[in-house]
């Protein structure tokens, strides 16, 4: 039983960055590791958007809709996207290959829109340019 | 002291006299006069290409020979986004913009060695066609005071060397060896720096207020978690330069008299958390962390906490249960967490900026310091610029400065000669502020006093095309998604403005709408219990306060004067322009458009849903939305 | 001892205290849905607030969760509480109109109207029931989950849950179960049927004129201003 939470936040920040999700195997196993109450890792994991509960895909795609990004049409590219993929933000193609998320902000203002593919940083998106890098990633 | 910086031998920095001995030596082979390419590479930076620039510059260099005459160094964010990837060659310090790799050769071959300017590649002022040769010269940045953003292009931010080369924890020294923690409180309160996270309360009060408390343990913390849509200075600080911000900590947790420290970073800045990192790992390995810090018996060291994206973990209480793993909750004040905060300790937590701030005041004093900025308002301030402008970076400015001029002097103004609408100031928690007071000087107690607030100083310019009414649904629907959910007024209250904004926007806005909207709101500021709750009408009172029209024309007219709001515009096919490609038919989601090759095509407007991408497409400038 | 003025009241309270314990024992009544005297104070269904004064700043603060200080000045039924108290009761009523409590709220409030989409969530995520089943059942088996306008109180996945013995202490504590009633349809949500059953009606009426059926047709409970005697 440990006496401070203060390792859960980054414990669970571990897990999800090896297994891309919060398994709920992982959950109980670490319930019962730390003697934390099972409901108390859940509503951790569930108030903060970086953890996922589902098995995300392949390819993680993310949408900037900060203002600055809001404002020069970042949601006509995240709506573009969802369109051509089928999915809404947060869900996952059937076929796992394509997760789609929107997020608050990456902190690149100065370029938006901003589209994020496995890491790699698009900048000055417009609709058209989405489908094309889309297809480049085999959409 | 013995031996240089190798891999394995890291000697600890012991007494201030140790410290010179090492930065001369570093200086000697890193003066100013040494000839060196700095390309700007923070996060937006690389987004843009900037690591291929510099590879290619590396290229470049051995190609032509000349790995002992000239190197490459990869700074953190400058600040000038829109011309990234740039590029100063010093000692000259000749500024060349948006580079690709291409033009690396160039470069080097001209300029380098020739010392022939690239005409092509210099920055042009979008207002007046002038072009500027040398970084000094640039408007965009002479008209700043770059205190703290300049240092960014002086170091490569994973380098303590570079850190160190520039002067970096002689401060620190200086302060362990000639000031008592009282006498450092004391110079920060005459300083009259505060807090740059959004509030403004005077620094020097509460390091004050932490310091009296009675606890063995104590905590410093750095926010780093700017959760302001379109603010990016921490992060330009933090990536760029994290050892001034350790400096800080270092000092302000000698003056309270803590012993462990936090920084905070949201997970949305894997290079801020990476240098951040690197920056800890260095001053450890030089013995300016951990035990015995410089054999003075002081102990201090820092720990990273990464956020897992949530908005409200700005907010101070918020924060700390989500380092003691709960959910982001803020707690009642008081206690006060100068009083009881992390783990029911005394914890003094501080803004990026405001900690950057703290080895610049300790240095260079706090009558110099204070002479800078307005009555209240001390210090410079980093600002972002983003949205509809030409310019678009970070900015950093003496307090006082007229937002007059940090949009046209500094930024340019609006481009595509499009009309200026207003300022958003403060994010989510603030403002919109009309051309009518552009003349306002920044400070704390002007921005209030117009509805808004500092924030943590994103400015957001917004032009004729932005729909206010879109603007306040795309805050509001942010803040109830962020809200942490304890109290009604907040996620009720916000829920509620939220479905009559979404009326207004699509046309069912009823004539009793505004009035139930600022009773609400009233409600949501009064009754909340975090500042996330209490400024969340503030977009929505400050707009129905300037652009109440905008209001009525969605309303009573079923319009949207700037043409966003979905359900309120059409788009159709300019006869006049259309020649018949074919190209919106093609891509349209919808099959929407109809039309035979080289004859004019049609929206059914039955089909289209607005999502814009015939407008993207087409060359010929004829898609209209009306 | 803290000495501090309530209502304009001078009064002593010890330290430690909370004004809301304060000013029940005085009498005030106070409104508090979240607040239970068996578990800690939430603080989140905000109908316990009252207005403080500090220095030259006045604002309203959680009655059941802040401490008496010295000199504090406070004021349980201001316009501005009063104010803010309706719409909180308001907001409440939308998303849970057959709550019995909810609606015996708002009529003592005088709430007439409910401005907003009527959504039958039936809880009001005071935290209520979280708290019971953790610090009174040590049970556990319950919490928050997801934030903002998706907050919802829930087990673990969703699921049955291990740690949960059937106690129905949780039903027991909920203020939107406990008296629960037919609610009335929209677009009338306020009801006020029960309390009509209040003596205020027989300053006018012979005999109590209304259950719930003939609600609002003597206008005793949902009108300006008393009609006169018949």
């Amino acid at each position: 039983m440990i006496e401070d939470r203060s390792l859960l936040l980054s414990l669970l920040q571990d897990i999800q960055e090896k297994k891309g999700y919060l398994p709920e195997e992982e959950l109980i196993e670490t319930s019962k590791r730390l003697g934390v109450p099972l409901i108390d890792l859940y509503s951790v994991a569930t108030f903060y958007k970086s953890f996922s509960l589902r098995p995300k895909g392949k390819h993680r795609i993310t949408v900037c809709l900060g203002t600055a990004c809001h404002v020069r049409g970042g949601v006509r590219i995240a709506d573009e996207i969802g369109r051509r993929l089928g999915i809404k933000p947060g869900e996952t193609t059937p076929d796992r290959n394509f997760s789609l998320e929107v997020v608050n902000c990456l902190g690149c203002c100065a370029i938006g829109p901003i589209m994020v593919i496995d890491g790699k940083y698009y900048g000055g998106v417009t609709t058209t340019k989405a489908v094309s890098t889309l297809k480049q990633w085999g959409k | 002291m013995k031996t240089m910086i190798g891999e394995e031998e890291t000697e600890k920095i012991r007494t201030s006299g140790e410290l010179e001995i090492f930065r001369m030596r570093l200086v000697d082979s890193a003066s100013s006069r040494t000839p060196r390419i700095v390309i700007s590479s923070g996060t937006c930076g690389q987004a843009r290409g900037s690591t291929e620039v510099v590879e290619s510059f590396q290229r470049a260099i051995k190609k032509h020979d000349l790995q002992n005459k000239i190197a490459t160094r990869v700074s953190g964010c400058g600040g000038f986004c829109e011309t990234e990837p740039n590029a100063v060659i010093y000692p000259e310090g000749v500024f060349y913009q948006k580079l690709s790799p291409d033009d690396a050769e160039e470069i080097i071959s001209e300029t380098v060695l020739n010392g022939r300017i690239v005409d092509r590649l210099l920055y042009v002022d979008p207002n007046t066609g002038q072009k500027f040769v040398h970084e000094s010269e640039i408007p965009f940045y002479k008209k700043q005071m770059r205190l703290l953003l300049a240092s960014n292009l002086l170091i490569e931010p994973t380098s303590i060397q570079d850190y160190l080369s520039i002067g970096g924890y002689r401060t620190f020294f200086k302060v362990l060896r000639d000031l008592t923690p009282e006498q450092v409180i004391e110079e920060i309160k005459r300083s009259g720096l505060r807090g740059r996270g959004g509030a403004g309360f005077p620094t020097g009060m509460k390091w004050d207020l932490c310091r009296r408390a009675r606890d063995s343990i104590k905590y410093v913390i750095c926010n780093a978690d700017e959760g302001d849509p379109g603010a990016y200075m921490d992060r330009s600080l933090l990536e760029g330069n994290p050892h001034s911000v350790i400096e800080g900590m270092m000092i302000g947790a000698y003056a309270i008299g803590a012993s462990e420290g936090f920084i905070y970073v949201r997970s949305e800045y894997p290079l801020a958390v990476k240098h951040s990192k690197i920056a800890i790992e260095d001053a450890r390995k030089h013995g300016l962390l951990g035990e015995d810090i410089a054999a003075s018996g002081f102990r201090f060291d820092i720990r990273i906490a990464i956020g897992a994206g949530a908005f409200v973990c700005g907010e101070e209480t918020a924060l700390i249960a989500s380092i003691e793993g709960k959910r982001g909750t803020p707690r009642q004040r008081p206690p006060f967490p100068v009083e009881k905060g992390l783990w029911g300790r005394p914890t003094n937590i501080n803004n990026v900026e405001t900690w950057a701030n703290v080895p610049l005041i300790l240095a260079r004093g706090a009558d110099w310091y204070s002479k800078i900025g307005t009555e209240r308002s001390k210090g410079t301030k980093i600002f972002s610029l983003v949205g509809k402008i030409k310019n678009t970076g970070l900015c950093e400015v003496p307090m006082g400065t007229t937002l007059r001029e940090m949009i046209y002097d500094i930024g340019g103004g609006v481009p595509d000669g499009k009309k200026f609408k207003a300022v958003q100031i403060g994010g989510p928690s603030g403002g919109c502020i009309p051309s009518e007071l552009l003349d306002l000087p920044i400070d704390y107690e002007s921005l209030t006093g117009a509805g808004s607030i500092m924030g943590s100083g994103g400015i957001i310019v917004l032009d004729e095309k932005t729909c206010v009414v879109d603007l306040v649904l795309y805050y509001i629907s942010f803040l109830e998604d962020e809200s942490c959910g304890k109290c009604v007024s907040c996620r009720e209250g916000l829920h509620r403005m939220r479905e009559i904004l979404v009326d207004i926007s699509e046309g069912r806005g009823k004539a009793e709408d505004i009035k139930v909207l600022e009773e609400v709101a009233t409600v949501v500021k009064d009754a909340s219990f975090c500042g996330l709750g209490q400024t969340a009408p503030n977009p929505v009172v400050s707009t129905l306060r300037y652009f109440r029209d905008e209001y009525l024309a969605h309303i009573r007219d079923r319009k949207c004067p700037a043409k966003v709001c979905r359900a309120l515009i059409q788009y159709s096919i300019v006869e006049g322009n259309c020649t018949g490609c074919g190209a919106c038919r093609n891509i349209c989601p919808q099959k929407a458009i109809s039309g035979e090759p080289k004859q004019i095509h049609l929206i059914d407007p039955a089909l289209c849903i607005k999502c814009g991408v015939c407008l993207d497409t087409c060359k010929f400038d004829a898609i209209e939305v009306s | 001892m803290v000495k501090l003025r309530i209502n304009g009241l001078d009064v002593e309270a010890d330290s430690g205290q909370t004004l809301l314990e304060v000013a029940r024992f005085m009498g005030i009544e106070i409104p508090a849905l979240c607040f239970h005297e068996g578990l800690s104070p939430w603080g989140g269904c905000r109908l316990c607030l009252v207005e403080i004064s500090e220095g030259n700043r006045d604002r309203l603060v959680t009655s059941c969760t802040y401490p008496v200080q010295e000199g504090l000045e406070v004021k349980t039924h201001s316009e501005r509480v009063i104010r803010t108290r309706k719409v909180i009761v308001e907001l409440l009523l939308s998303s849970c109109p057959s709550s019995k409590t909810i609606q015996d709220l708002a009529a003592k409030l005088g709430v007439q109207k409910v401005r907003f989409t009527i959504e039958h969530d039936d809880c009001i995520y005071c935290g209520l029931c979280v708290r019971m089943c953790s610090e009174q059942m040590n049970a556990k088996a319950i919490g928050f989950v997801n934030r903002g306008g998706k907050t919802k109180i829930a087990t673990a996945f969703d699921r049955k849950s291990d740690d949960c013995r059937r106690c129905g202490a949780c039903m027991y504590i909920c203020p939107a179960c406990q008296l629960r009633c037919q609610g009335p349809e929209p677009p009338q949500v306020v009801c006020g049927g029960c309390l009509s059953l209040e003596p205020t009606c027989l300053d006018f009426y012979p005999d109590l004129m209304c259950f719930m059926g003939t609600k609002g047709e003597c206008g005793t409970c949902i009108r300006e201003e008393p009609r006169k005697k018949v």
